[in-house]
């Protein structure tokens, strides 16, 4: 069984089962390194990628149900030519993380609130960010981080 | 990622480098005795052990200590670049490769700057002192009048010398002496700055920067399948339908350690599934759960060690008594412990988020009955692990499978549940104080007996404390855990209060049994001690009519705290606060270890009286962490430990019974979120001319004892038993008004 697959821009044929969850297929196939295991339950949003601009959970959606959909991840948010999205500046500009596994599943959560609210208050982006969990509590700086992106942005 | 087994440590110790000659001459040693040396050096006194310069001027620096997330390989580049005298960016490093790197304790107890940043340094100075020797004797120039920059050494008229060149490739092959060294010296330029964290651009782009990035030519994917509880055994499984499954290479199965190897990642995932169906346990059942774990701690037989025996003749008007507890708590990294193994031609080469790349691939050694020269452990960074987690055992369970599928590598990831399930606790505490005050409520006598299981079961050479090697056909049970002494401390850490105390006893009661492992987690014994010390002057203060600052100060004779208190109580706004009704203020100091960095944590609450819910509305903490290498890593890992520690101090407490940890997801071990953490300013007090202190765990003992102390501000209830859950808060409403 073959699926076909539109991952950052790119068209793939993926062999993986059909209920594989699109982690493994992102990760395993792709070689896709943003989408990072957590949970495997939707608990963290460690594997939180983009499916048609929507923030989705990779680790428990089938592979079956992300096909005809544009699949953003975390490798393929900066520029053809490396110039990085403005919510990865301001990650970097506010040194928003520690041990920085959480941050994939961070930047692509902002990114979608941004595509939705470019200009959030702090109290917004707190609750986008919700299910996203950070346990070396960089929490404030990656809030700061999608401040400045919005106000980048604008 | 190379898989070489080549060690580097193996051409330290054989030699083969040329000597530089005698240019260099020998003479600084004769003149003065060599000085005991900094840090790791006094292990690793070879300059060559920790830094390479190669004929074209690249420089590696080496290192034990490795990455956590905290920051350290860039705050070390920091010190080299000015130590050396060369520019930062460039700088390679190697870090936690037990083949290349120095010989460095484990990443823990923030100990790396005083240990791996004292050594870098003062190996950094020498090393450039020889290079000006060697330039000077080169160039036929005066010492006095040579500088150096950027990796080069600058002559009188207008000449450089790159450090390559001098060097060309040759090793330096010489010891480090300990001593200042009278060359001209190199400007800082690093140090004390906020160097951006070199690790951050990968892990934001998604470049592999994590072990679980690696994909190896050849990978295969490993589940274990974890016993259900503390010494289950193994007594039915049959293989067969596991086997049959797509892409299952091979089922392993060593006693009762059980094990499967597929081609793909969500094969291996459902042949784990398979193998837990197909499995049948004997289990043991009964020991304490999370309600009775205080009693039992009291109950069980326990070793008595007392840290401090001090009588005083001052005698006490009164006698001040409480008792505070914390649960079993949990490490909970976001990404569950990973390693990849590979055997081939006699050696394992595994690749490990261990902080402690040293003592585990002896114990690893030890486990596969090997020459310990045949395992080599080499650091990936993973996620954040704030004290012994998973990633040994993880390591372990690597080490087995590629012995099982020699020739190639072998990826085990440990699933969510796994994590919470096995990786080993931050031991449950009961700590009872009693301060005899006198007439004026100044205290004059300190009692403390705190009750403990262990809180270190690294492992530290011994097999038996790999999660995998007690389940072995051939097992190795788990050794006692051992006592940690001064100045250290384990359970007792920081049970020794600062404060001046004419009389003093402190008394700690080890229990050396576990119903469920148990292990260091961020700040060991320190959580529970400060909270109680802390929570304890509060109460004091109160019955002395007295502010709880002014009350902390008057029994403190260390300069330095006494100014952090008053600096961070100032930045707080303590002395104009303003009690709004149901909300309160509190505050709570330590010096980690006392001896590592001094760390003040005010906070503001809102306790509602009708949900119980404590929020916090906003923190600062103060740090003085003596010369700051990198201030905004410093305030990093103070947000992120306040933070974690208030997630410990609000939320957690994990769930087990008959020996089985019940917590095993994030709905069943829920953690501070986005929303729930306050806005925290961090107030850092920098002291250039002073020794490094390790400030990486220094917030997790105040934070708790600020929110409890800020909590009875609020509603005027004490809280003494952690965790400050809404229903603990309302049950404590109601007994203090009844
Ligand atoms: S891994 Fe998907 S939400 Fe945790
Ligand atoms: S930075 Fe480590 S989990 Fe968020």
């Amino acid at each position: 069984m073959t699926l076909v697959l539109n991952v950052d821009g790119v068209r793939h044929a993926v062999t993986s089962a059909d209920d594989t969850p699109l982690l493994w297929v992102l990760r395993g196939e792709l070689d896709k390194n943003g989408p990072k295991y957590g949970c495997g339950a939707a608990q963290c949003g460690a594997c939180t990628v983009l499916l048609d601009d929507a923030p989705v959970r990779s680790c428990v959606l089938p592979v079956s149900a992300a096909t005809g959909a544009a699949i953003r991840t975390l490798d393929g948010l900066a520029d053809a030519d490396g110039a990085l999205h403005a919510v990865q500046s301001a990650f970097v500009a506010e040194q928003a993380a520690q041990c920085g596994y959480c941050t994939s599943g961070m930047i692509m959560s902002a990114v979608a609130l941004l595509a939705e609210t470019p200009r959030p208050t702090d109290a917004q982006v707190r609750t986008a960010l919700d299910g996203n969990l950070c346990r070396c509590g960089a929490h404030n700086r990656i809030v700061r981080a999608v401040l400045r992106a919005a106000e980048a942005r604008t | 990622m190379s898989l070489s087994v080549v060690s580097r440590r193996a051409l330290l110790a054989g030699g083969g480098g040329l000597a530089l000659g005698f240019a260099l001459g020998g003479a600084a040693r004769a003149v003065e005795p060599d000085r005991p040396l900094p840090g790791s050096l006094a292990n690793n006194p070879e300059l060559d052990a920790w830094m390479r310069i190669d004929a074209d001027g690249a420089v590696t620096l080496l290192t034990g200590k490795v990455e956590l997330g905290q920051g350290v390989l860039t705050a070390l580049t920091q010190i080299l670049a000015d130590a050396l005298d060369v520019a930062i960016e460039p700088i390679r490093v190697i870090s936690g490769d037990t083949g290349q790197s120095p010989k460095e304790g484990p990443t823990a107890g923030s100990m790396s700057m005083p240990y791996a940043g004292a050594a870098v340094r003062q190996a950094g100075i020498e090393t450039r002192a020889l290079l000006l020797k060697l330039a000077a004797s080169r160039a036929g120039a005066p010492l006095s009048a040579l500088r150096t920059r950027d990796g080069a050494v600058l002559l009188p008229d207008g000449g450089r010398l790159p450090y390559g060149e001098l060097l060309a490739g040759q090793a330096l092959r010489r010891r480090a002496t300990g001593l200042p060294q009278d060359v001209p010296p190199a400007e800082s330029r690093h140090v004390g700055t906020a160097t951006p964290r070199r690790d951050l651009p990968a892990k934001i782009t998604g470049a592999p920067a994590f072990l679980h990035d690696d994909r190896p030519p050849g990978l295969v994917h490993a589940r274990v399948l974890r016993p259900p509880s503390i010494g289950a055994q193994l007594v039915g499984f049959d293989p067969a339908s596991v086997e049959v499954l797509a892409g299952v290479i091979m089922v392993v199965r060593d006693g009762s350690f059980l094990a499967v190897i597929a081609e793909k990642e969500h094969q291996a995932i459902l042949a784990h599934e398979a193998l837990r169906q197909a499995a049948r346990w004997r289990e043991i059942s009964g020991g304490p759960n999370q309600d009775t774990i205080q009693a039992w701690l009291k109950a069980r037989p326990s070793e008595e060690i007392r840290i401090v025996d001090r009588p005083t003749a001052a005698s006490s008007v009164r006698i001040v008594e409480a008792a505070y507890s914390r649960p079993m708590l949990m490490h909970g990294a976001i990404g569950p412990s990973v390693a990849i193994g590979l055997f081939e031609a006699g050696r394992y080469v595994i690749h490990t988020h261990s902080q402690s790349v040293f003592e585990t691939a002896a114990a690893i050694a030890q486990m596969l009955a090997v020459d310990p020269g045949s395992v080599r452990l080499i650091h990936r960074p993973g996620s954040g692990c704030y004290g012994h987690n998973g990633a040994d055992d993880a390591a372990a369970d690597a080490a087995l499978l590629a012995r099982a599928l020699p020739g190639r590598p072998v990826r085990v990831q440990w699933s969510r549940e796994d994590e919470h399930g096995c990786e080993p606790l931050g031991s449950a505490m009961h700590v009872e104080l009693a301060a005899g005050v006198d007439a004026r409520g100044d205290i004059v006598d300190w009692r403390c007996d705190l009750w403990s299981m262990a809180h270190s079961t690294r492992p530290g050479g011994q097999a038996g404390n790999l999660l995998p090697a007690p389940c072995l056909a051939q097992p190795f049970p788990a050794p006692p855990p051992r006592v940690i002494p001064a100045p250290n401390y384990g359970p007792d850490r920081n049970a020794i209060p600062l404060y001046d105390l004419p009389g003093q006893r402190v008394t700690t009661h080890f229990i050396r049994e576990s119903p469920v492992r148990v292990s260091s987690l961020r700040s060991l014994g320190a959580f529970a001690n400060v909270f109680a010390i802390e929570s304890l002057m509060d109460e004091l203060a109160l019955g002395a009519g007295a502010d709880p600052l002014a009350y902390r100060l008057r029994h403190l004779s260390h300069p330095r705290a006494t100014e952090l208190l008053l600096r961070t109580a100032e930045a707080f706004g303590w002395s104009a606060y303003r009690k709004a009704p149901g909300r309160g203020r509190g505050l709570a100091f330590a010096r980690y270890k006392n001896l590592a960095a001094y760390c003040v944590v005010c906070l503001e609450v809102e306790v509602s009286t009708e949900t119980g819910v404590v929020r916090v509305l906003r923190a600062t903490a103060g740090v003085d962490s003596g010369a700051v290498v990198n201030p905004d890593g410093l305030r990093n890992q103070i947000e992120g430990g306040l933070i974690q520690a208030l997630s410990w101090s609000l939320k957690e407490e994990v769930v087990f019974a008959d020996g089985k940890v019940l917590s095993t997801s994030w709905g069943d071990y829920p953690i501070l979120t986005f929303s729930e953490v306050p806005p925290i300013e961090v107030l850092v007090i920098d002291r250039p001319d002073t020794p490094l202190l390790g400030a990486g765990e220094t917030a997790q003992g105040p934070t708790p004892a600020a929110l409890a102390n800020a909590v009875f501000d609020a509603i005027g209830v004490r809280m003494r038993h952690l965790p400050l859950k809404p229903q603990s808060v309302l049950e404590a409403i109601a007994s203090a008004a009844g």
